[in-house]
This record gives C-alpha cells, structure tokens and sequence, in this order.
C-alpha cells in the first residue's frame, strides 16, 4: 500500500486519504477521528483517481443524500452519488461535507466544472464496488472507509 | 500464484478439486509462467464461483485472468435456471458489453503514411474520447428507449453505419428481450451526453497494420493479409451500463441471493423477478454499447473519407467481453440452454456454430484481443475444441501487471508520446497522465496470452497487429 499523499494533521487526530492497488483498477481510503471524516477522505481519494485534488477550484456546491441497509453499504452509495453528480454534471469536487444519521447521509460536494486541459482528467470512475470495502474504527479510534473503484 | 496450489492436468489445464461449498470444480487454462504471474485471488474468486447455485460443469479461468469483483477478471461460468441457475451482476461487470470491434479498410500500409497524421488529427476531432467527452448525439427519452432496445440496428435505421455491418457483429447487433423500462432513470441521464463516445481507461480507437499472419487459410477467409490496414475500436456501455452495473449489484446485496459470505458474488436466481429485472436492464446496456461502437464506426468511416478516399471501412467482426449470454451448450451429452456469463472473456464459437453467419461457418468466429498502444493486438479464430473445454470462449486482453499509481511513478505521459511517435506511433490524447497509467510497461505480455489461447486450444491465432495511430480514451 502506498500513500498518495501525507495525512494532514489536526491536533491529535490524523485525517487523510490513499489509494491502494486491486488488480486492473484502484482503491480509495479515507480515514479520520469521525466516520464522518473517514466518508470525505474516501470521497477525497476519488477525485483523485480522475485528477489532481489540488487543481479543483470551490466554485459551486451540490447536495447529496443517500441511505443503505448497514454503513458500509452506505460508503458505496455515498461514493456512487459523488460518481453520479460527476457524470451527469460534468465536474470534479474537491471539498465534501456530510452529516451522517443511521444508515443515512447528506453530503454536501463543492468542486467546478470540469476543465479537461487544467485538470488532465487520467480516468473516468465507473462505480464504487463492494470488493475490499471495510469501514471500520481501528484500535487507535481513527475510522478507516475504503472499497475499490472500477474504472 | 503458486502452481503447487492446483492440480496440474495437462501443461495448460489446471484444476481446483471441489471442496466445502463448491459445486463443480475450478479450471484455469493457462501455461505454467502465467499461472505463477496470476494473482492468489483468482484461484480464490473461482473457487467461490463454483459454490454458486446451478452453475454446470466448472468455473473458468481463461489465461489473461486476473482479480476481479466476486468473479475474476476472465472468468467464464454458465449456469442452468431449471436447476436454480443464477445471474449476478459482478459477472458481467460494470462495463456491460464492453468490447472490441475491427475494420478492413482496403488500404495497405504504404498507403496510409502519407496521411497518418492528418488521419490521427481527424479521428481525435471526430470521435470524442477521454474522461468526461460528450457526443453530438442528443437523444429523446422515446429514441433513448428506442436505442436500449434496438442496438446496433437501431443506430443502422438511423443512418450510422451499413445493414451488412449486422452479420459481422455478435446477435446481429441487438440483444433481444431489453426492457429500458429495468433501466433506471440515473442511468438513462447518465447516457444523455455520451452516445458516440469512446470513454476512457484501455479504452482506444486503433489504426493497425497488419503484422504477422500465423494461419494463412483463416486470415484469408478473415480478409487479412500482411501490411493492410485495420481499424479497432475497444469501448462499452459508457456511463449507461456503469449506472446499471452500480444500480443492481445494490440490489442484488440487498436482495438477492449470498451464497457464501462475499457480498462481491451477490446474485439473483434467474427465474427470480429481480434476476429478470437485471437481463432486461443488461440486454438494454448491452444494446447501448453496441450502439455505441456502430455509431463510432459510422464516425470513423466518415474521417477516412474525408482524408483517404479510397478507403473502405467494412466489418471483420465485433465481439463484446463483459457479458451473459443465452446459448445452447452440451452438458453430460445433452444440448441445454445455459446462461453463460463471460467476464473479461470472449466468446468463440468453433466452425460449424449455428449462431455463426453464413460467411464464417466454416472458419469459425474471430475472436478480438486488445493489447496496449504501444505493443499488438491479436486476432484469433474459435476452435471447435473450445466448446469442451469452456463453453467456446478464449481472453480478452492482457490484463496489468501493475497498478495505475505506480504506472504513473515509472512514466512521464509526454515522453511516453514522443517515444512512441519515435517508433512509429501517433498518440492523440487529452490527458498525459492518463497516458502514463496505460503506460504499455504497466500491462503483461499479450502475446504470452494470445499463444496460451492458441495451445489451450481455446482459439487459434490469426494475425498480431500493431498499432500505428491511437486515439487514446
């Protein structure tokens, strides 16, 4: 496993994000002190499969809400709302926000449209899969939530 | 993986005996180095296919398999709904029907240096390609319904391509029995700037020479001889089949059926009502991907006649790899209709498959196999050994050796570009990084694969093509 890019650090508690190798396609984690946290950092790591986080501006927001029988489940449908709202709307996000209740959410998605030239867009997220995924509170309370991407 | 861990029946047939929950056994057809470089979770991923209700004779691995979603990459496996048969959407994958297509083209290598660059220039104009790319195409909610049930033939009464195109392309260019209605209204949003487009990833559309011809009597009943000029065309059921995929392996988590605790092999028994909710709605993806490469070839014809007039586009053949299939198929002597799902992995019908057109009858059906842009593609032809061995089916491609991050390490987008334009390949793509995660380096060695086909006798090879333009997607 390799990380992308350092963990940021707030205080005592570490919140980043990573990809991870599954064979022809890629794996995202996030992790953080809250679930919650864990949730964005995931969605963080999409981006970053399509581009570069740091070349997408805050422009224009867009909510989300989405639900699912347990909260792992509720991680793939969080991940493919953000693939969706990308699809259709043709942008790249690189600020999410949720509010979790149960085995709800609503997100909250600011990024802009896509700028295929500025961003060098490497490769389109077809959906977020059940293989490897895992949202799970580790011995050091940081919350891990990772699945594999196809693309 | 380690080869001690299978049961060695031949140089290129390896076994995984039934245990515990599995049904039948695990077949990987592969020679002894491609096994080594396979990763452990194929033989995992087979072993818990052959757990699943219905399934009928074994679990398949073809030679290029690799990791996958419940089903491995490569995987092939059929299953009997009379005797609790399923359908799961992790074996079809989330590109349904996503393919390769290739074209004659009347034109020989010779002829196509003086206008390479200006036909790679057109191309890249004229068929959208890459990570968010739209399509001229806007579609009505009737013509999307319309489209999802007709297919290639569909885009054919539209005026993008020509009727012979339809002999040339797996079930005459439509899946019969769609239901756009199983489609979700995501789905069909989704799709409303993407008909026509060539998406991204190992997508690519390929201008190839002709290499190497190995079997001289099938290349000429193929149409192919040395130094022509073909053109291939690898994509799917863009976002379409993605939402479709993503919409009901949900549902079929929530559901379906778990045979086993993996949420990744969830399923749904065919007779079952969202088991035939998920054929419509896959029939229906199915048809928009072969919309989807007809109206591409209908593009592409159209640059070639603007720059070479002489051309002309007709069809080898299209072939789709992440599919389910009704075929007949003969089980312990006795002909049944099987369920066949292939992921990652190519349908190849030996000589004298009723399902075959009139024209490939006695040859058998090609079979396509995309390689990187910087290496060869292979055509083979099925054999009629095949339908013992796996239900007449062979790869699709090479598979990665390697992650896309690291890709990404070891090249340079820009150089990889100026270093295939060196050797003779034109690169035309909106995305260098995406260009370095494709890296040629980054996949294995298709040719290993093609000749592992060929002495499984899973399929023969034709001819190795090699590209010379790519419109990278």
């Amino acid at each position: 496993m390799h990380s992308t890019t350092p963990a940021t650090s707030d205080g005592d508690s570490k919140m980043g994000w990573e990809h991870f190798a599954h064979g022809s396609d890629i794996g995202v984690r996030g992790f953080g002190p809250l679930l919650e946290t864990a949730f964005e950092q995931a969605a963080l790591a999409l981006t970053a499969v399509v581009s570069d986080v740091s070349s997408v501006e805050q422009v224009e927001s867009v909510e989300v809400r989405c639900d699912a029988p347990d909260t792992e489940l509720l991680l793939v449908s969080w991940l493919n709302s953000v693939i969706y709202e990308m699809a259709v709307r043709g942008m790249l996000f690189s600020k999410f926000g949720i509010v979790l209740s149960g085995c709800s959410l609503v997100g909250r998605l600011t990024g802009e449209q896509v700028d295929p030239d500025r961003h060098q867009l490497a490769v389109e997220a077809k959906g977020a899969t059940v293989t490897s995924l895992k949202v799970a509170r580790g011995q050091d309370g940081q919350w891990v939530a990772q699945c594999v991407i196809d693309v | 993986m380690d080869p001690q861990s299978l049961i060695r029946r031949s140089d290129f047939e390896w076994w995984i005996e039934p245990t515990g929950q599995m049904r039948v056994p695990g077949i990987i057809y592969a020679g002894q180095q491609l096994i080594e470089g396979m990763d452990e979770k194929v033989r995992e991923q087979l072993a818990n296919v052959a757990t699943l209700p219905g399934i009928q004779r074994a679990a398949y691995a073809m030679p290029d398999a690799h990791w996958g979603y419940g089903f491995p990459i490569g995987g092939v496996a059929a299953f009997d709904p009379d005797e609790g048969g399923v359908i799961s959407a992790g074996g079809v994958g989330f590109d349904i029907s996503c393919g390769v297509r290739t074209l004659h083209t009347a034109l020989k290598s010779d002829q196509l240096e003086s206008c390479k660059t200006e036909l790679a220039e057109a191309l890249f104009q004229s068929v959208p390609a890459g990570v968010g790319s739209t399509g001229a195409i806007k579609l009505s909610e009737h013509e999307m319904d319309e489209m999802l049930c007709g297919g290639a033939q569909w885009a054919i009464s539209r005026g993008y391509g020509k009727p012979e195109d339809l002999e040339r392309t797996e079930e005459k260019g439509r899946a019969v029995d769609a239901k756009p209605e199983c489609v979700s209204h995501e789905a069909k949003k989704r799709q409303a700037r993407e008909m026509g487009t060539l998406g991204s990833g190992n997508h690519y559309l390929e201008i190839q020479r002709v290499a190497q011809l190995f079997d001289l009597v099938t290349a000429a009943a193929f149409g192919l001889r040395e130094n022509d000029i073909v053109v291939s065309i690898h994509c799917g059921s863009r976002g379409l089949g993605h939402q479709v995929g993503t919409d009901y392996l949900k549902a079929m988590v929530v559901e379906g059926y778990l045979p086993i605790p993996d949420r990744e092999l969830a399923c749904a028994p065919i007779h079952s009502e969202l088991g035939q909710r998920y054929l419509g709605a896959m029939r229906a993806a199915t048809n928009c991907a072969l919309a989807n490469r007809q109206i591409i070839t209908h593009l592409v014809r159209s640059a070639f006649a603007e720059i070479v007039p002489a051309a002309d586009l007709t069809l080898l053949y299209d072939v789709s790899h992440n599919t389910c299939k009704i075929e007949r198929h003969s089980v312990d002597g006795a002909a049944r209709e099987l369920f066949v799902h292939r992921k990652g992995a190519t349908r190849s019908f030996g000589p004298g498959n009723p399902d075959l057109p009139p024209s490939l009858q006695t040859v058998g059906q090609p079979v396509l196999i995309g390689g990187t842009m910087g290496t060869e593609s292979y055509v083979l032809v099925g054999m009629a050994e095949g339908e013992k061995l796996a239900f007449s089916s062979a790869c699709h491609g090479a598979g990665r050796s390697m992650s896309r991050t690291q890709a990404t390490k070891l090249w340079r987008g820009r150089e990889l570009v100026d270093e295939l334009r060196k050797r003779g390949v034109l690169i035309r793509t909106r995305s260098y990084r995406g260009v370095a995660e494709e890296a040629p380096g980054a996949y294995k060695d298709v040719g290993a694969v093609a000749e592992a086909a060929e002495q499984t006798k899973l399929a023969r090879r034709v001819a190795r093509l090699v590209p010379l333009v790519c419109i990278k997607g």
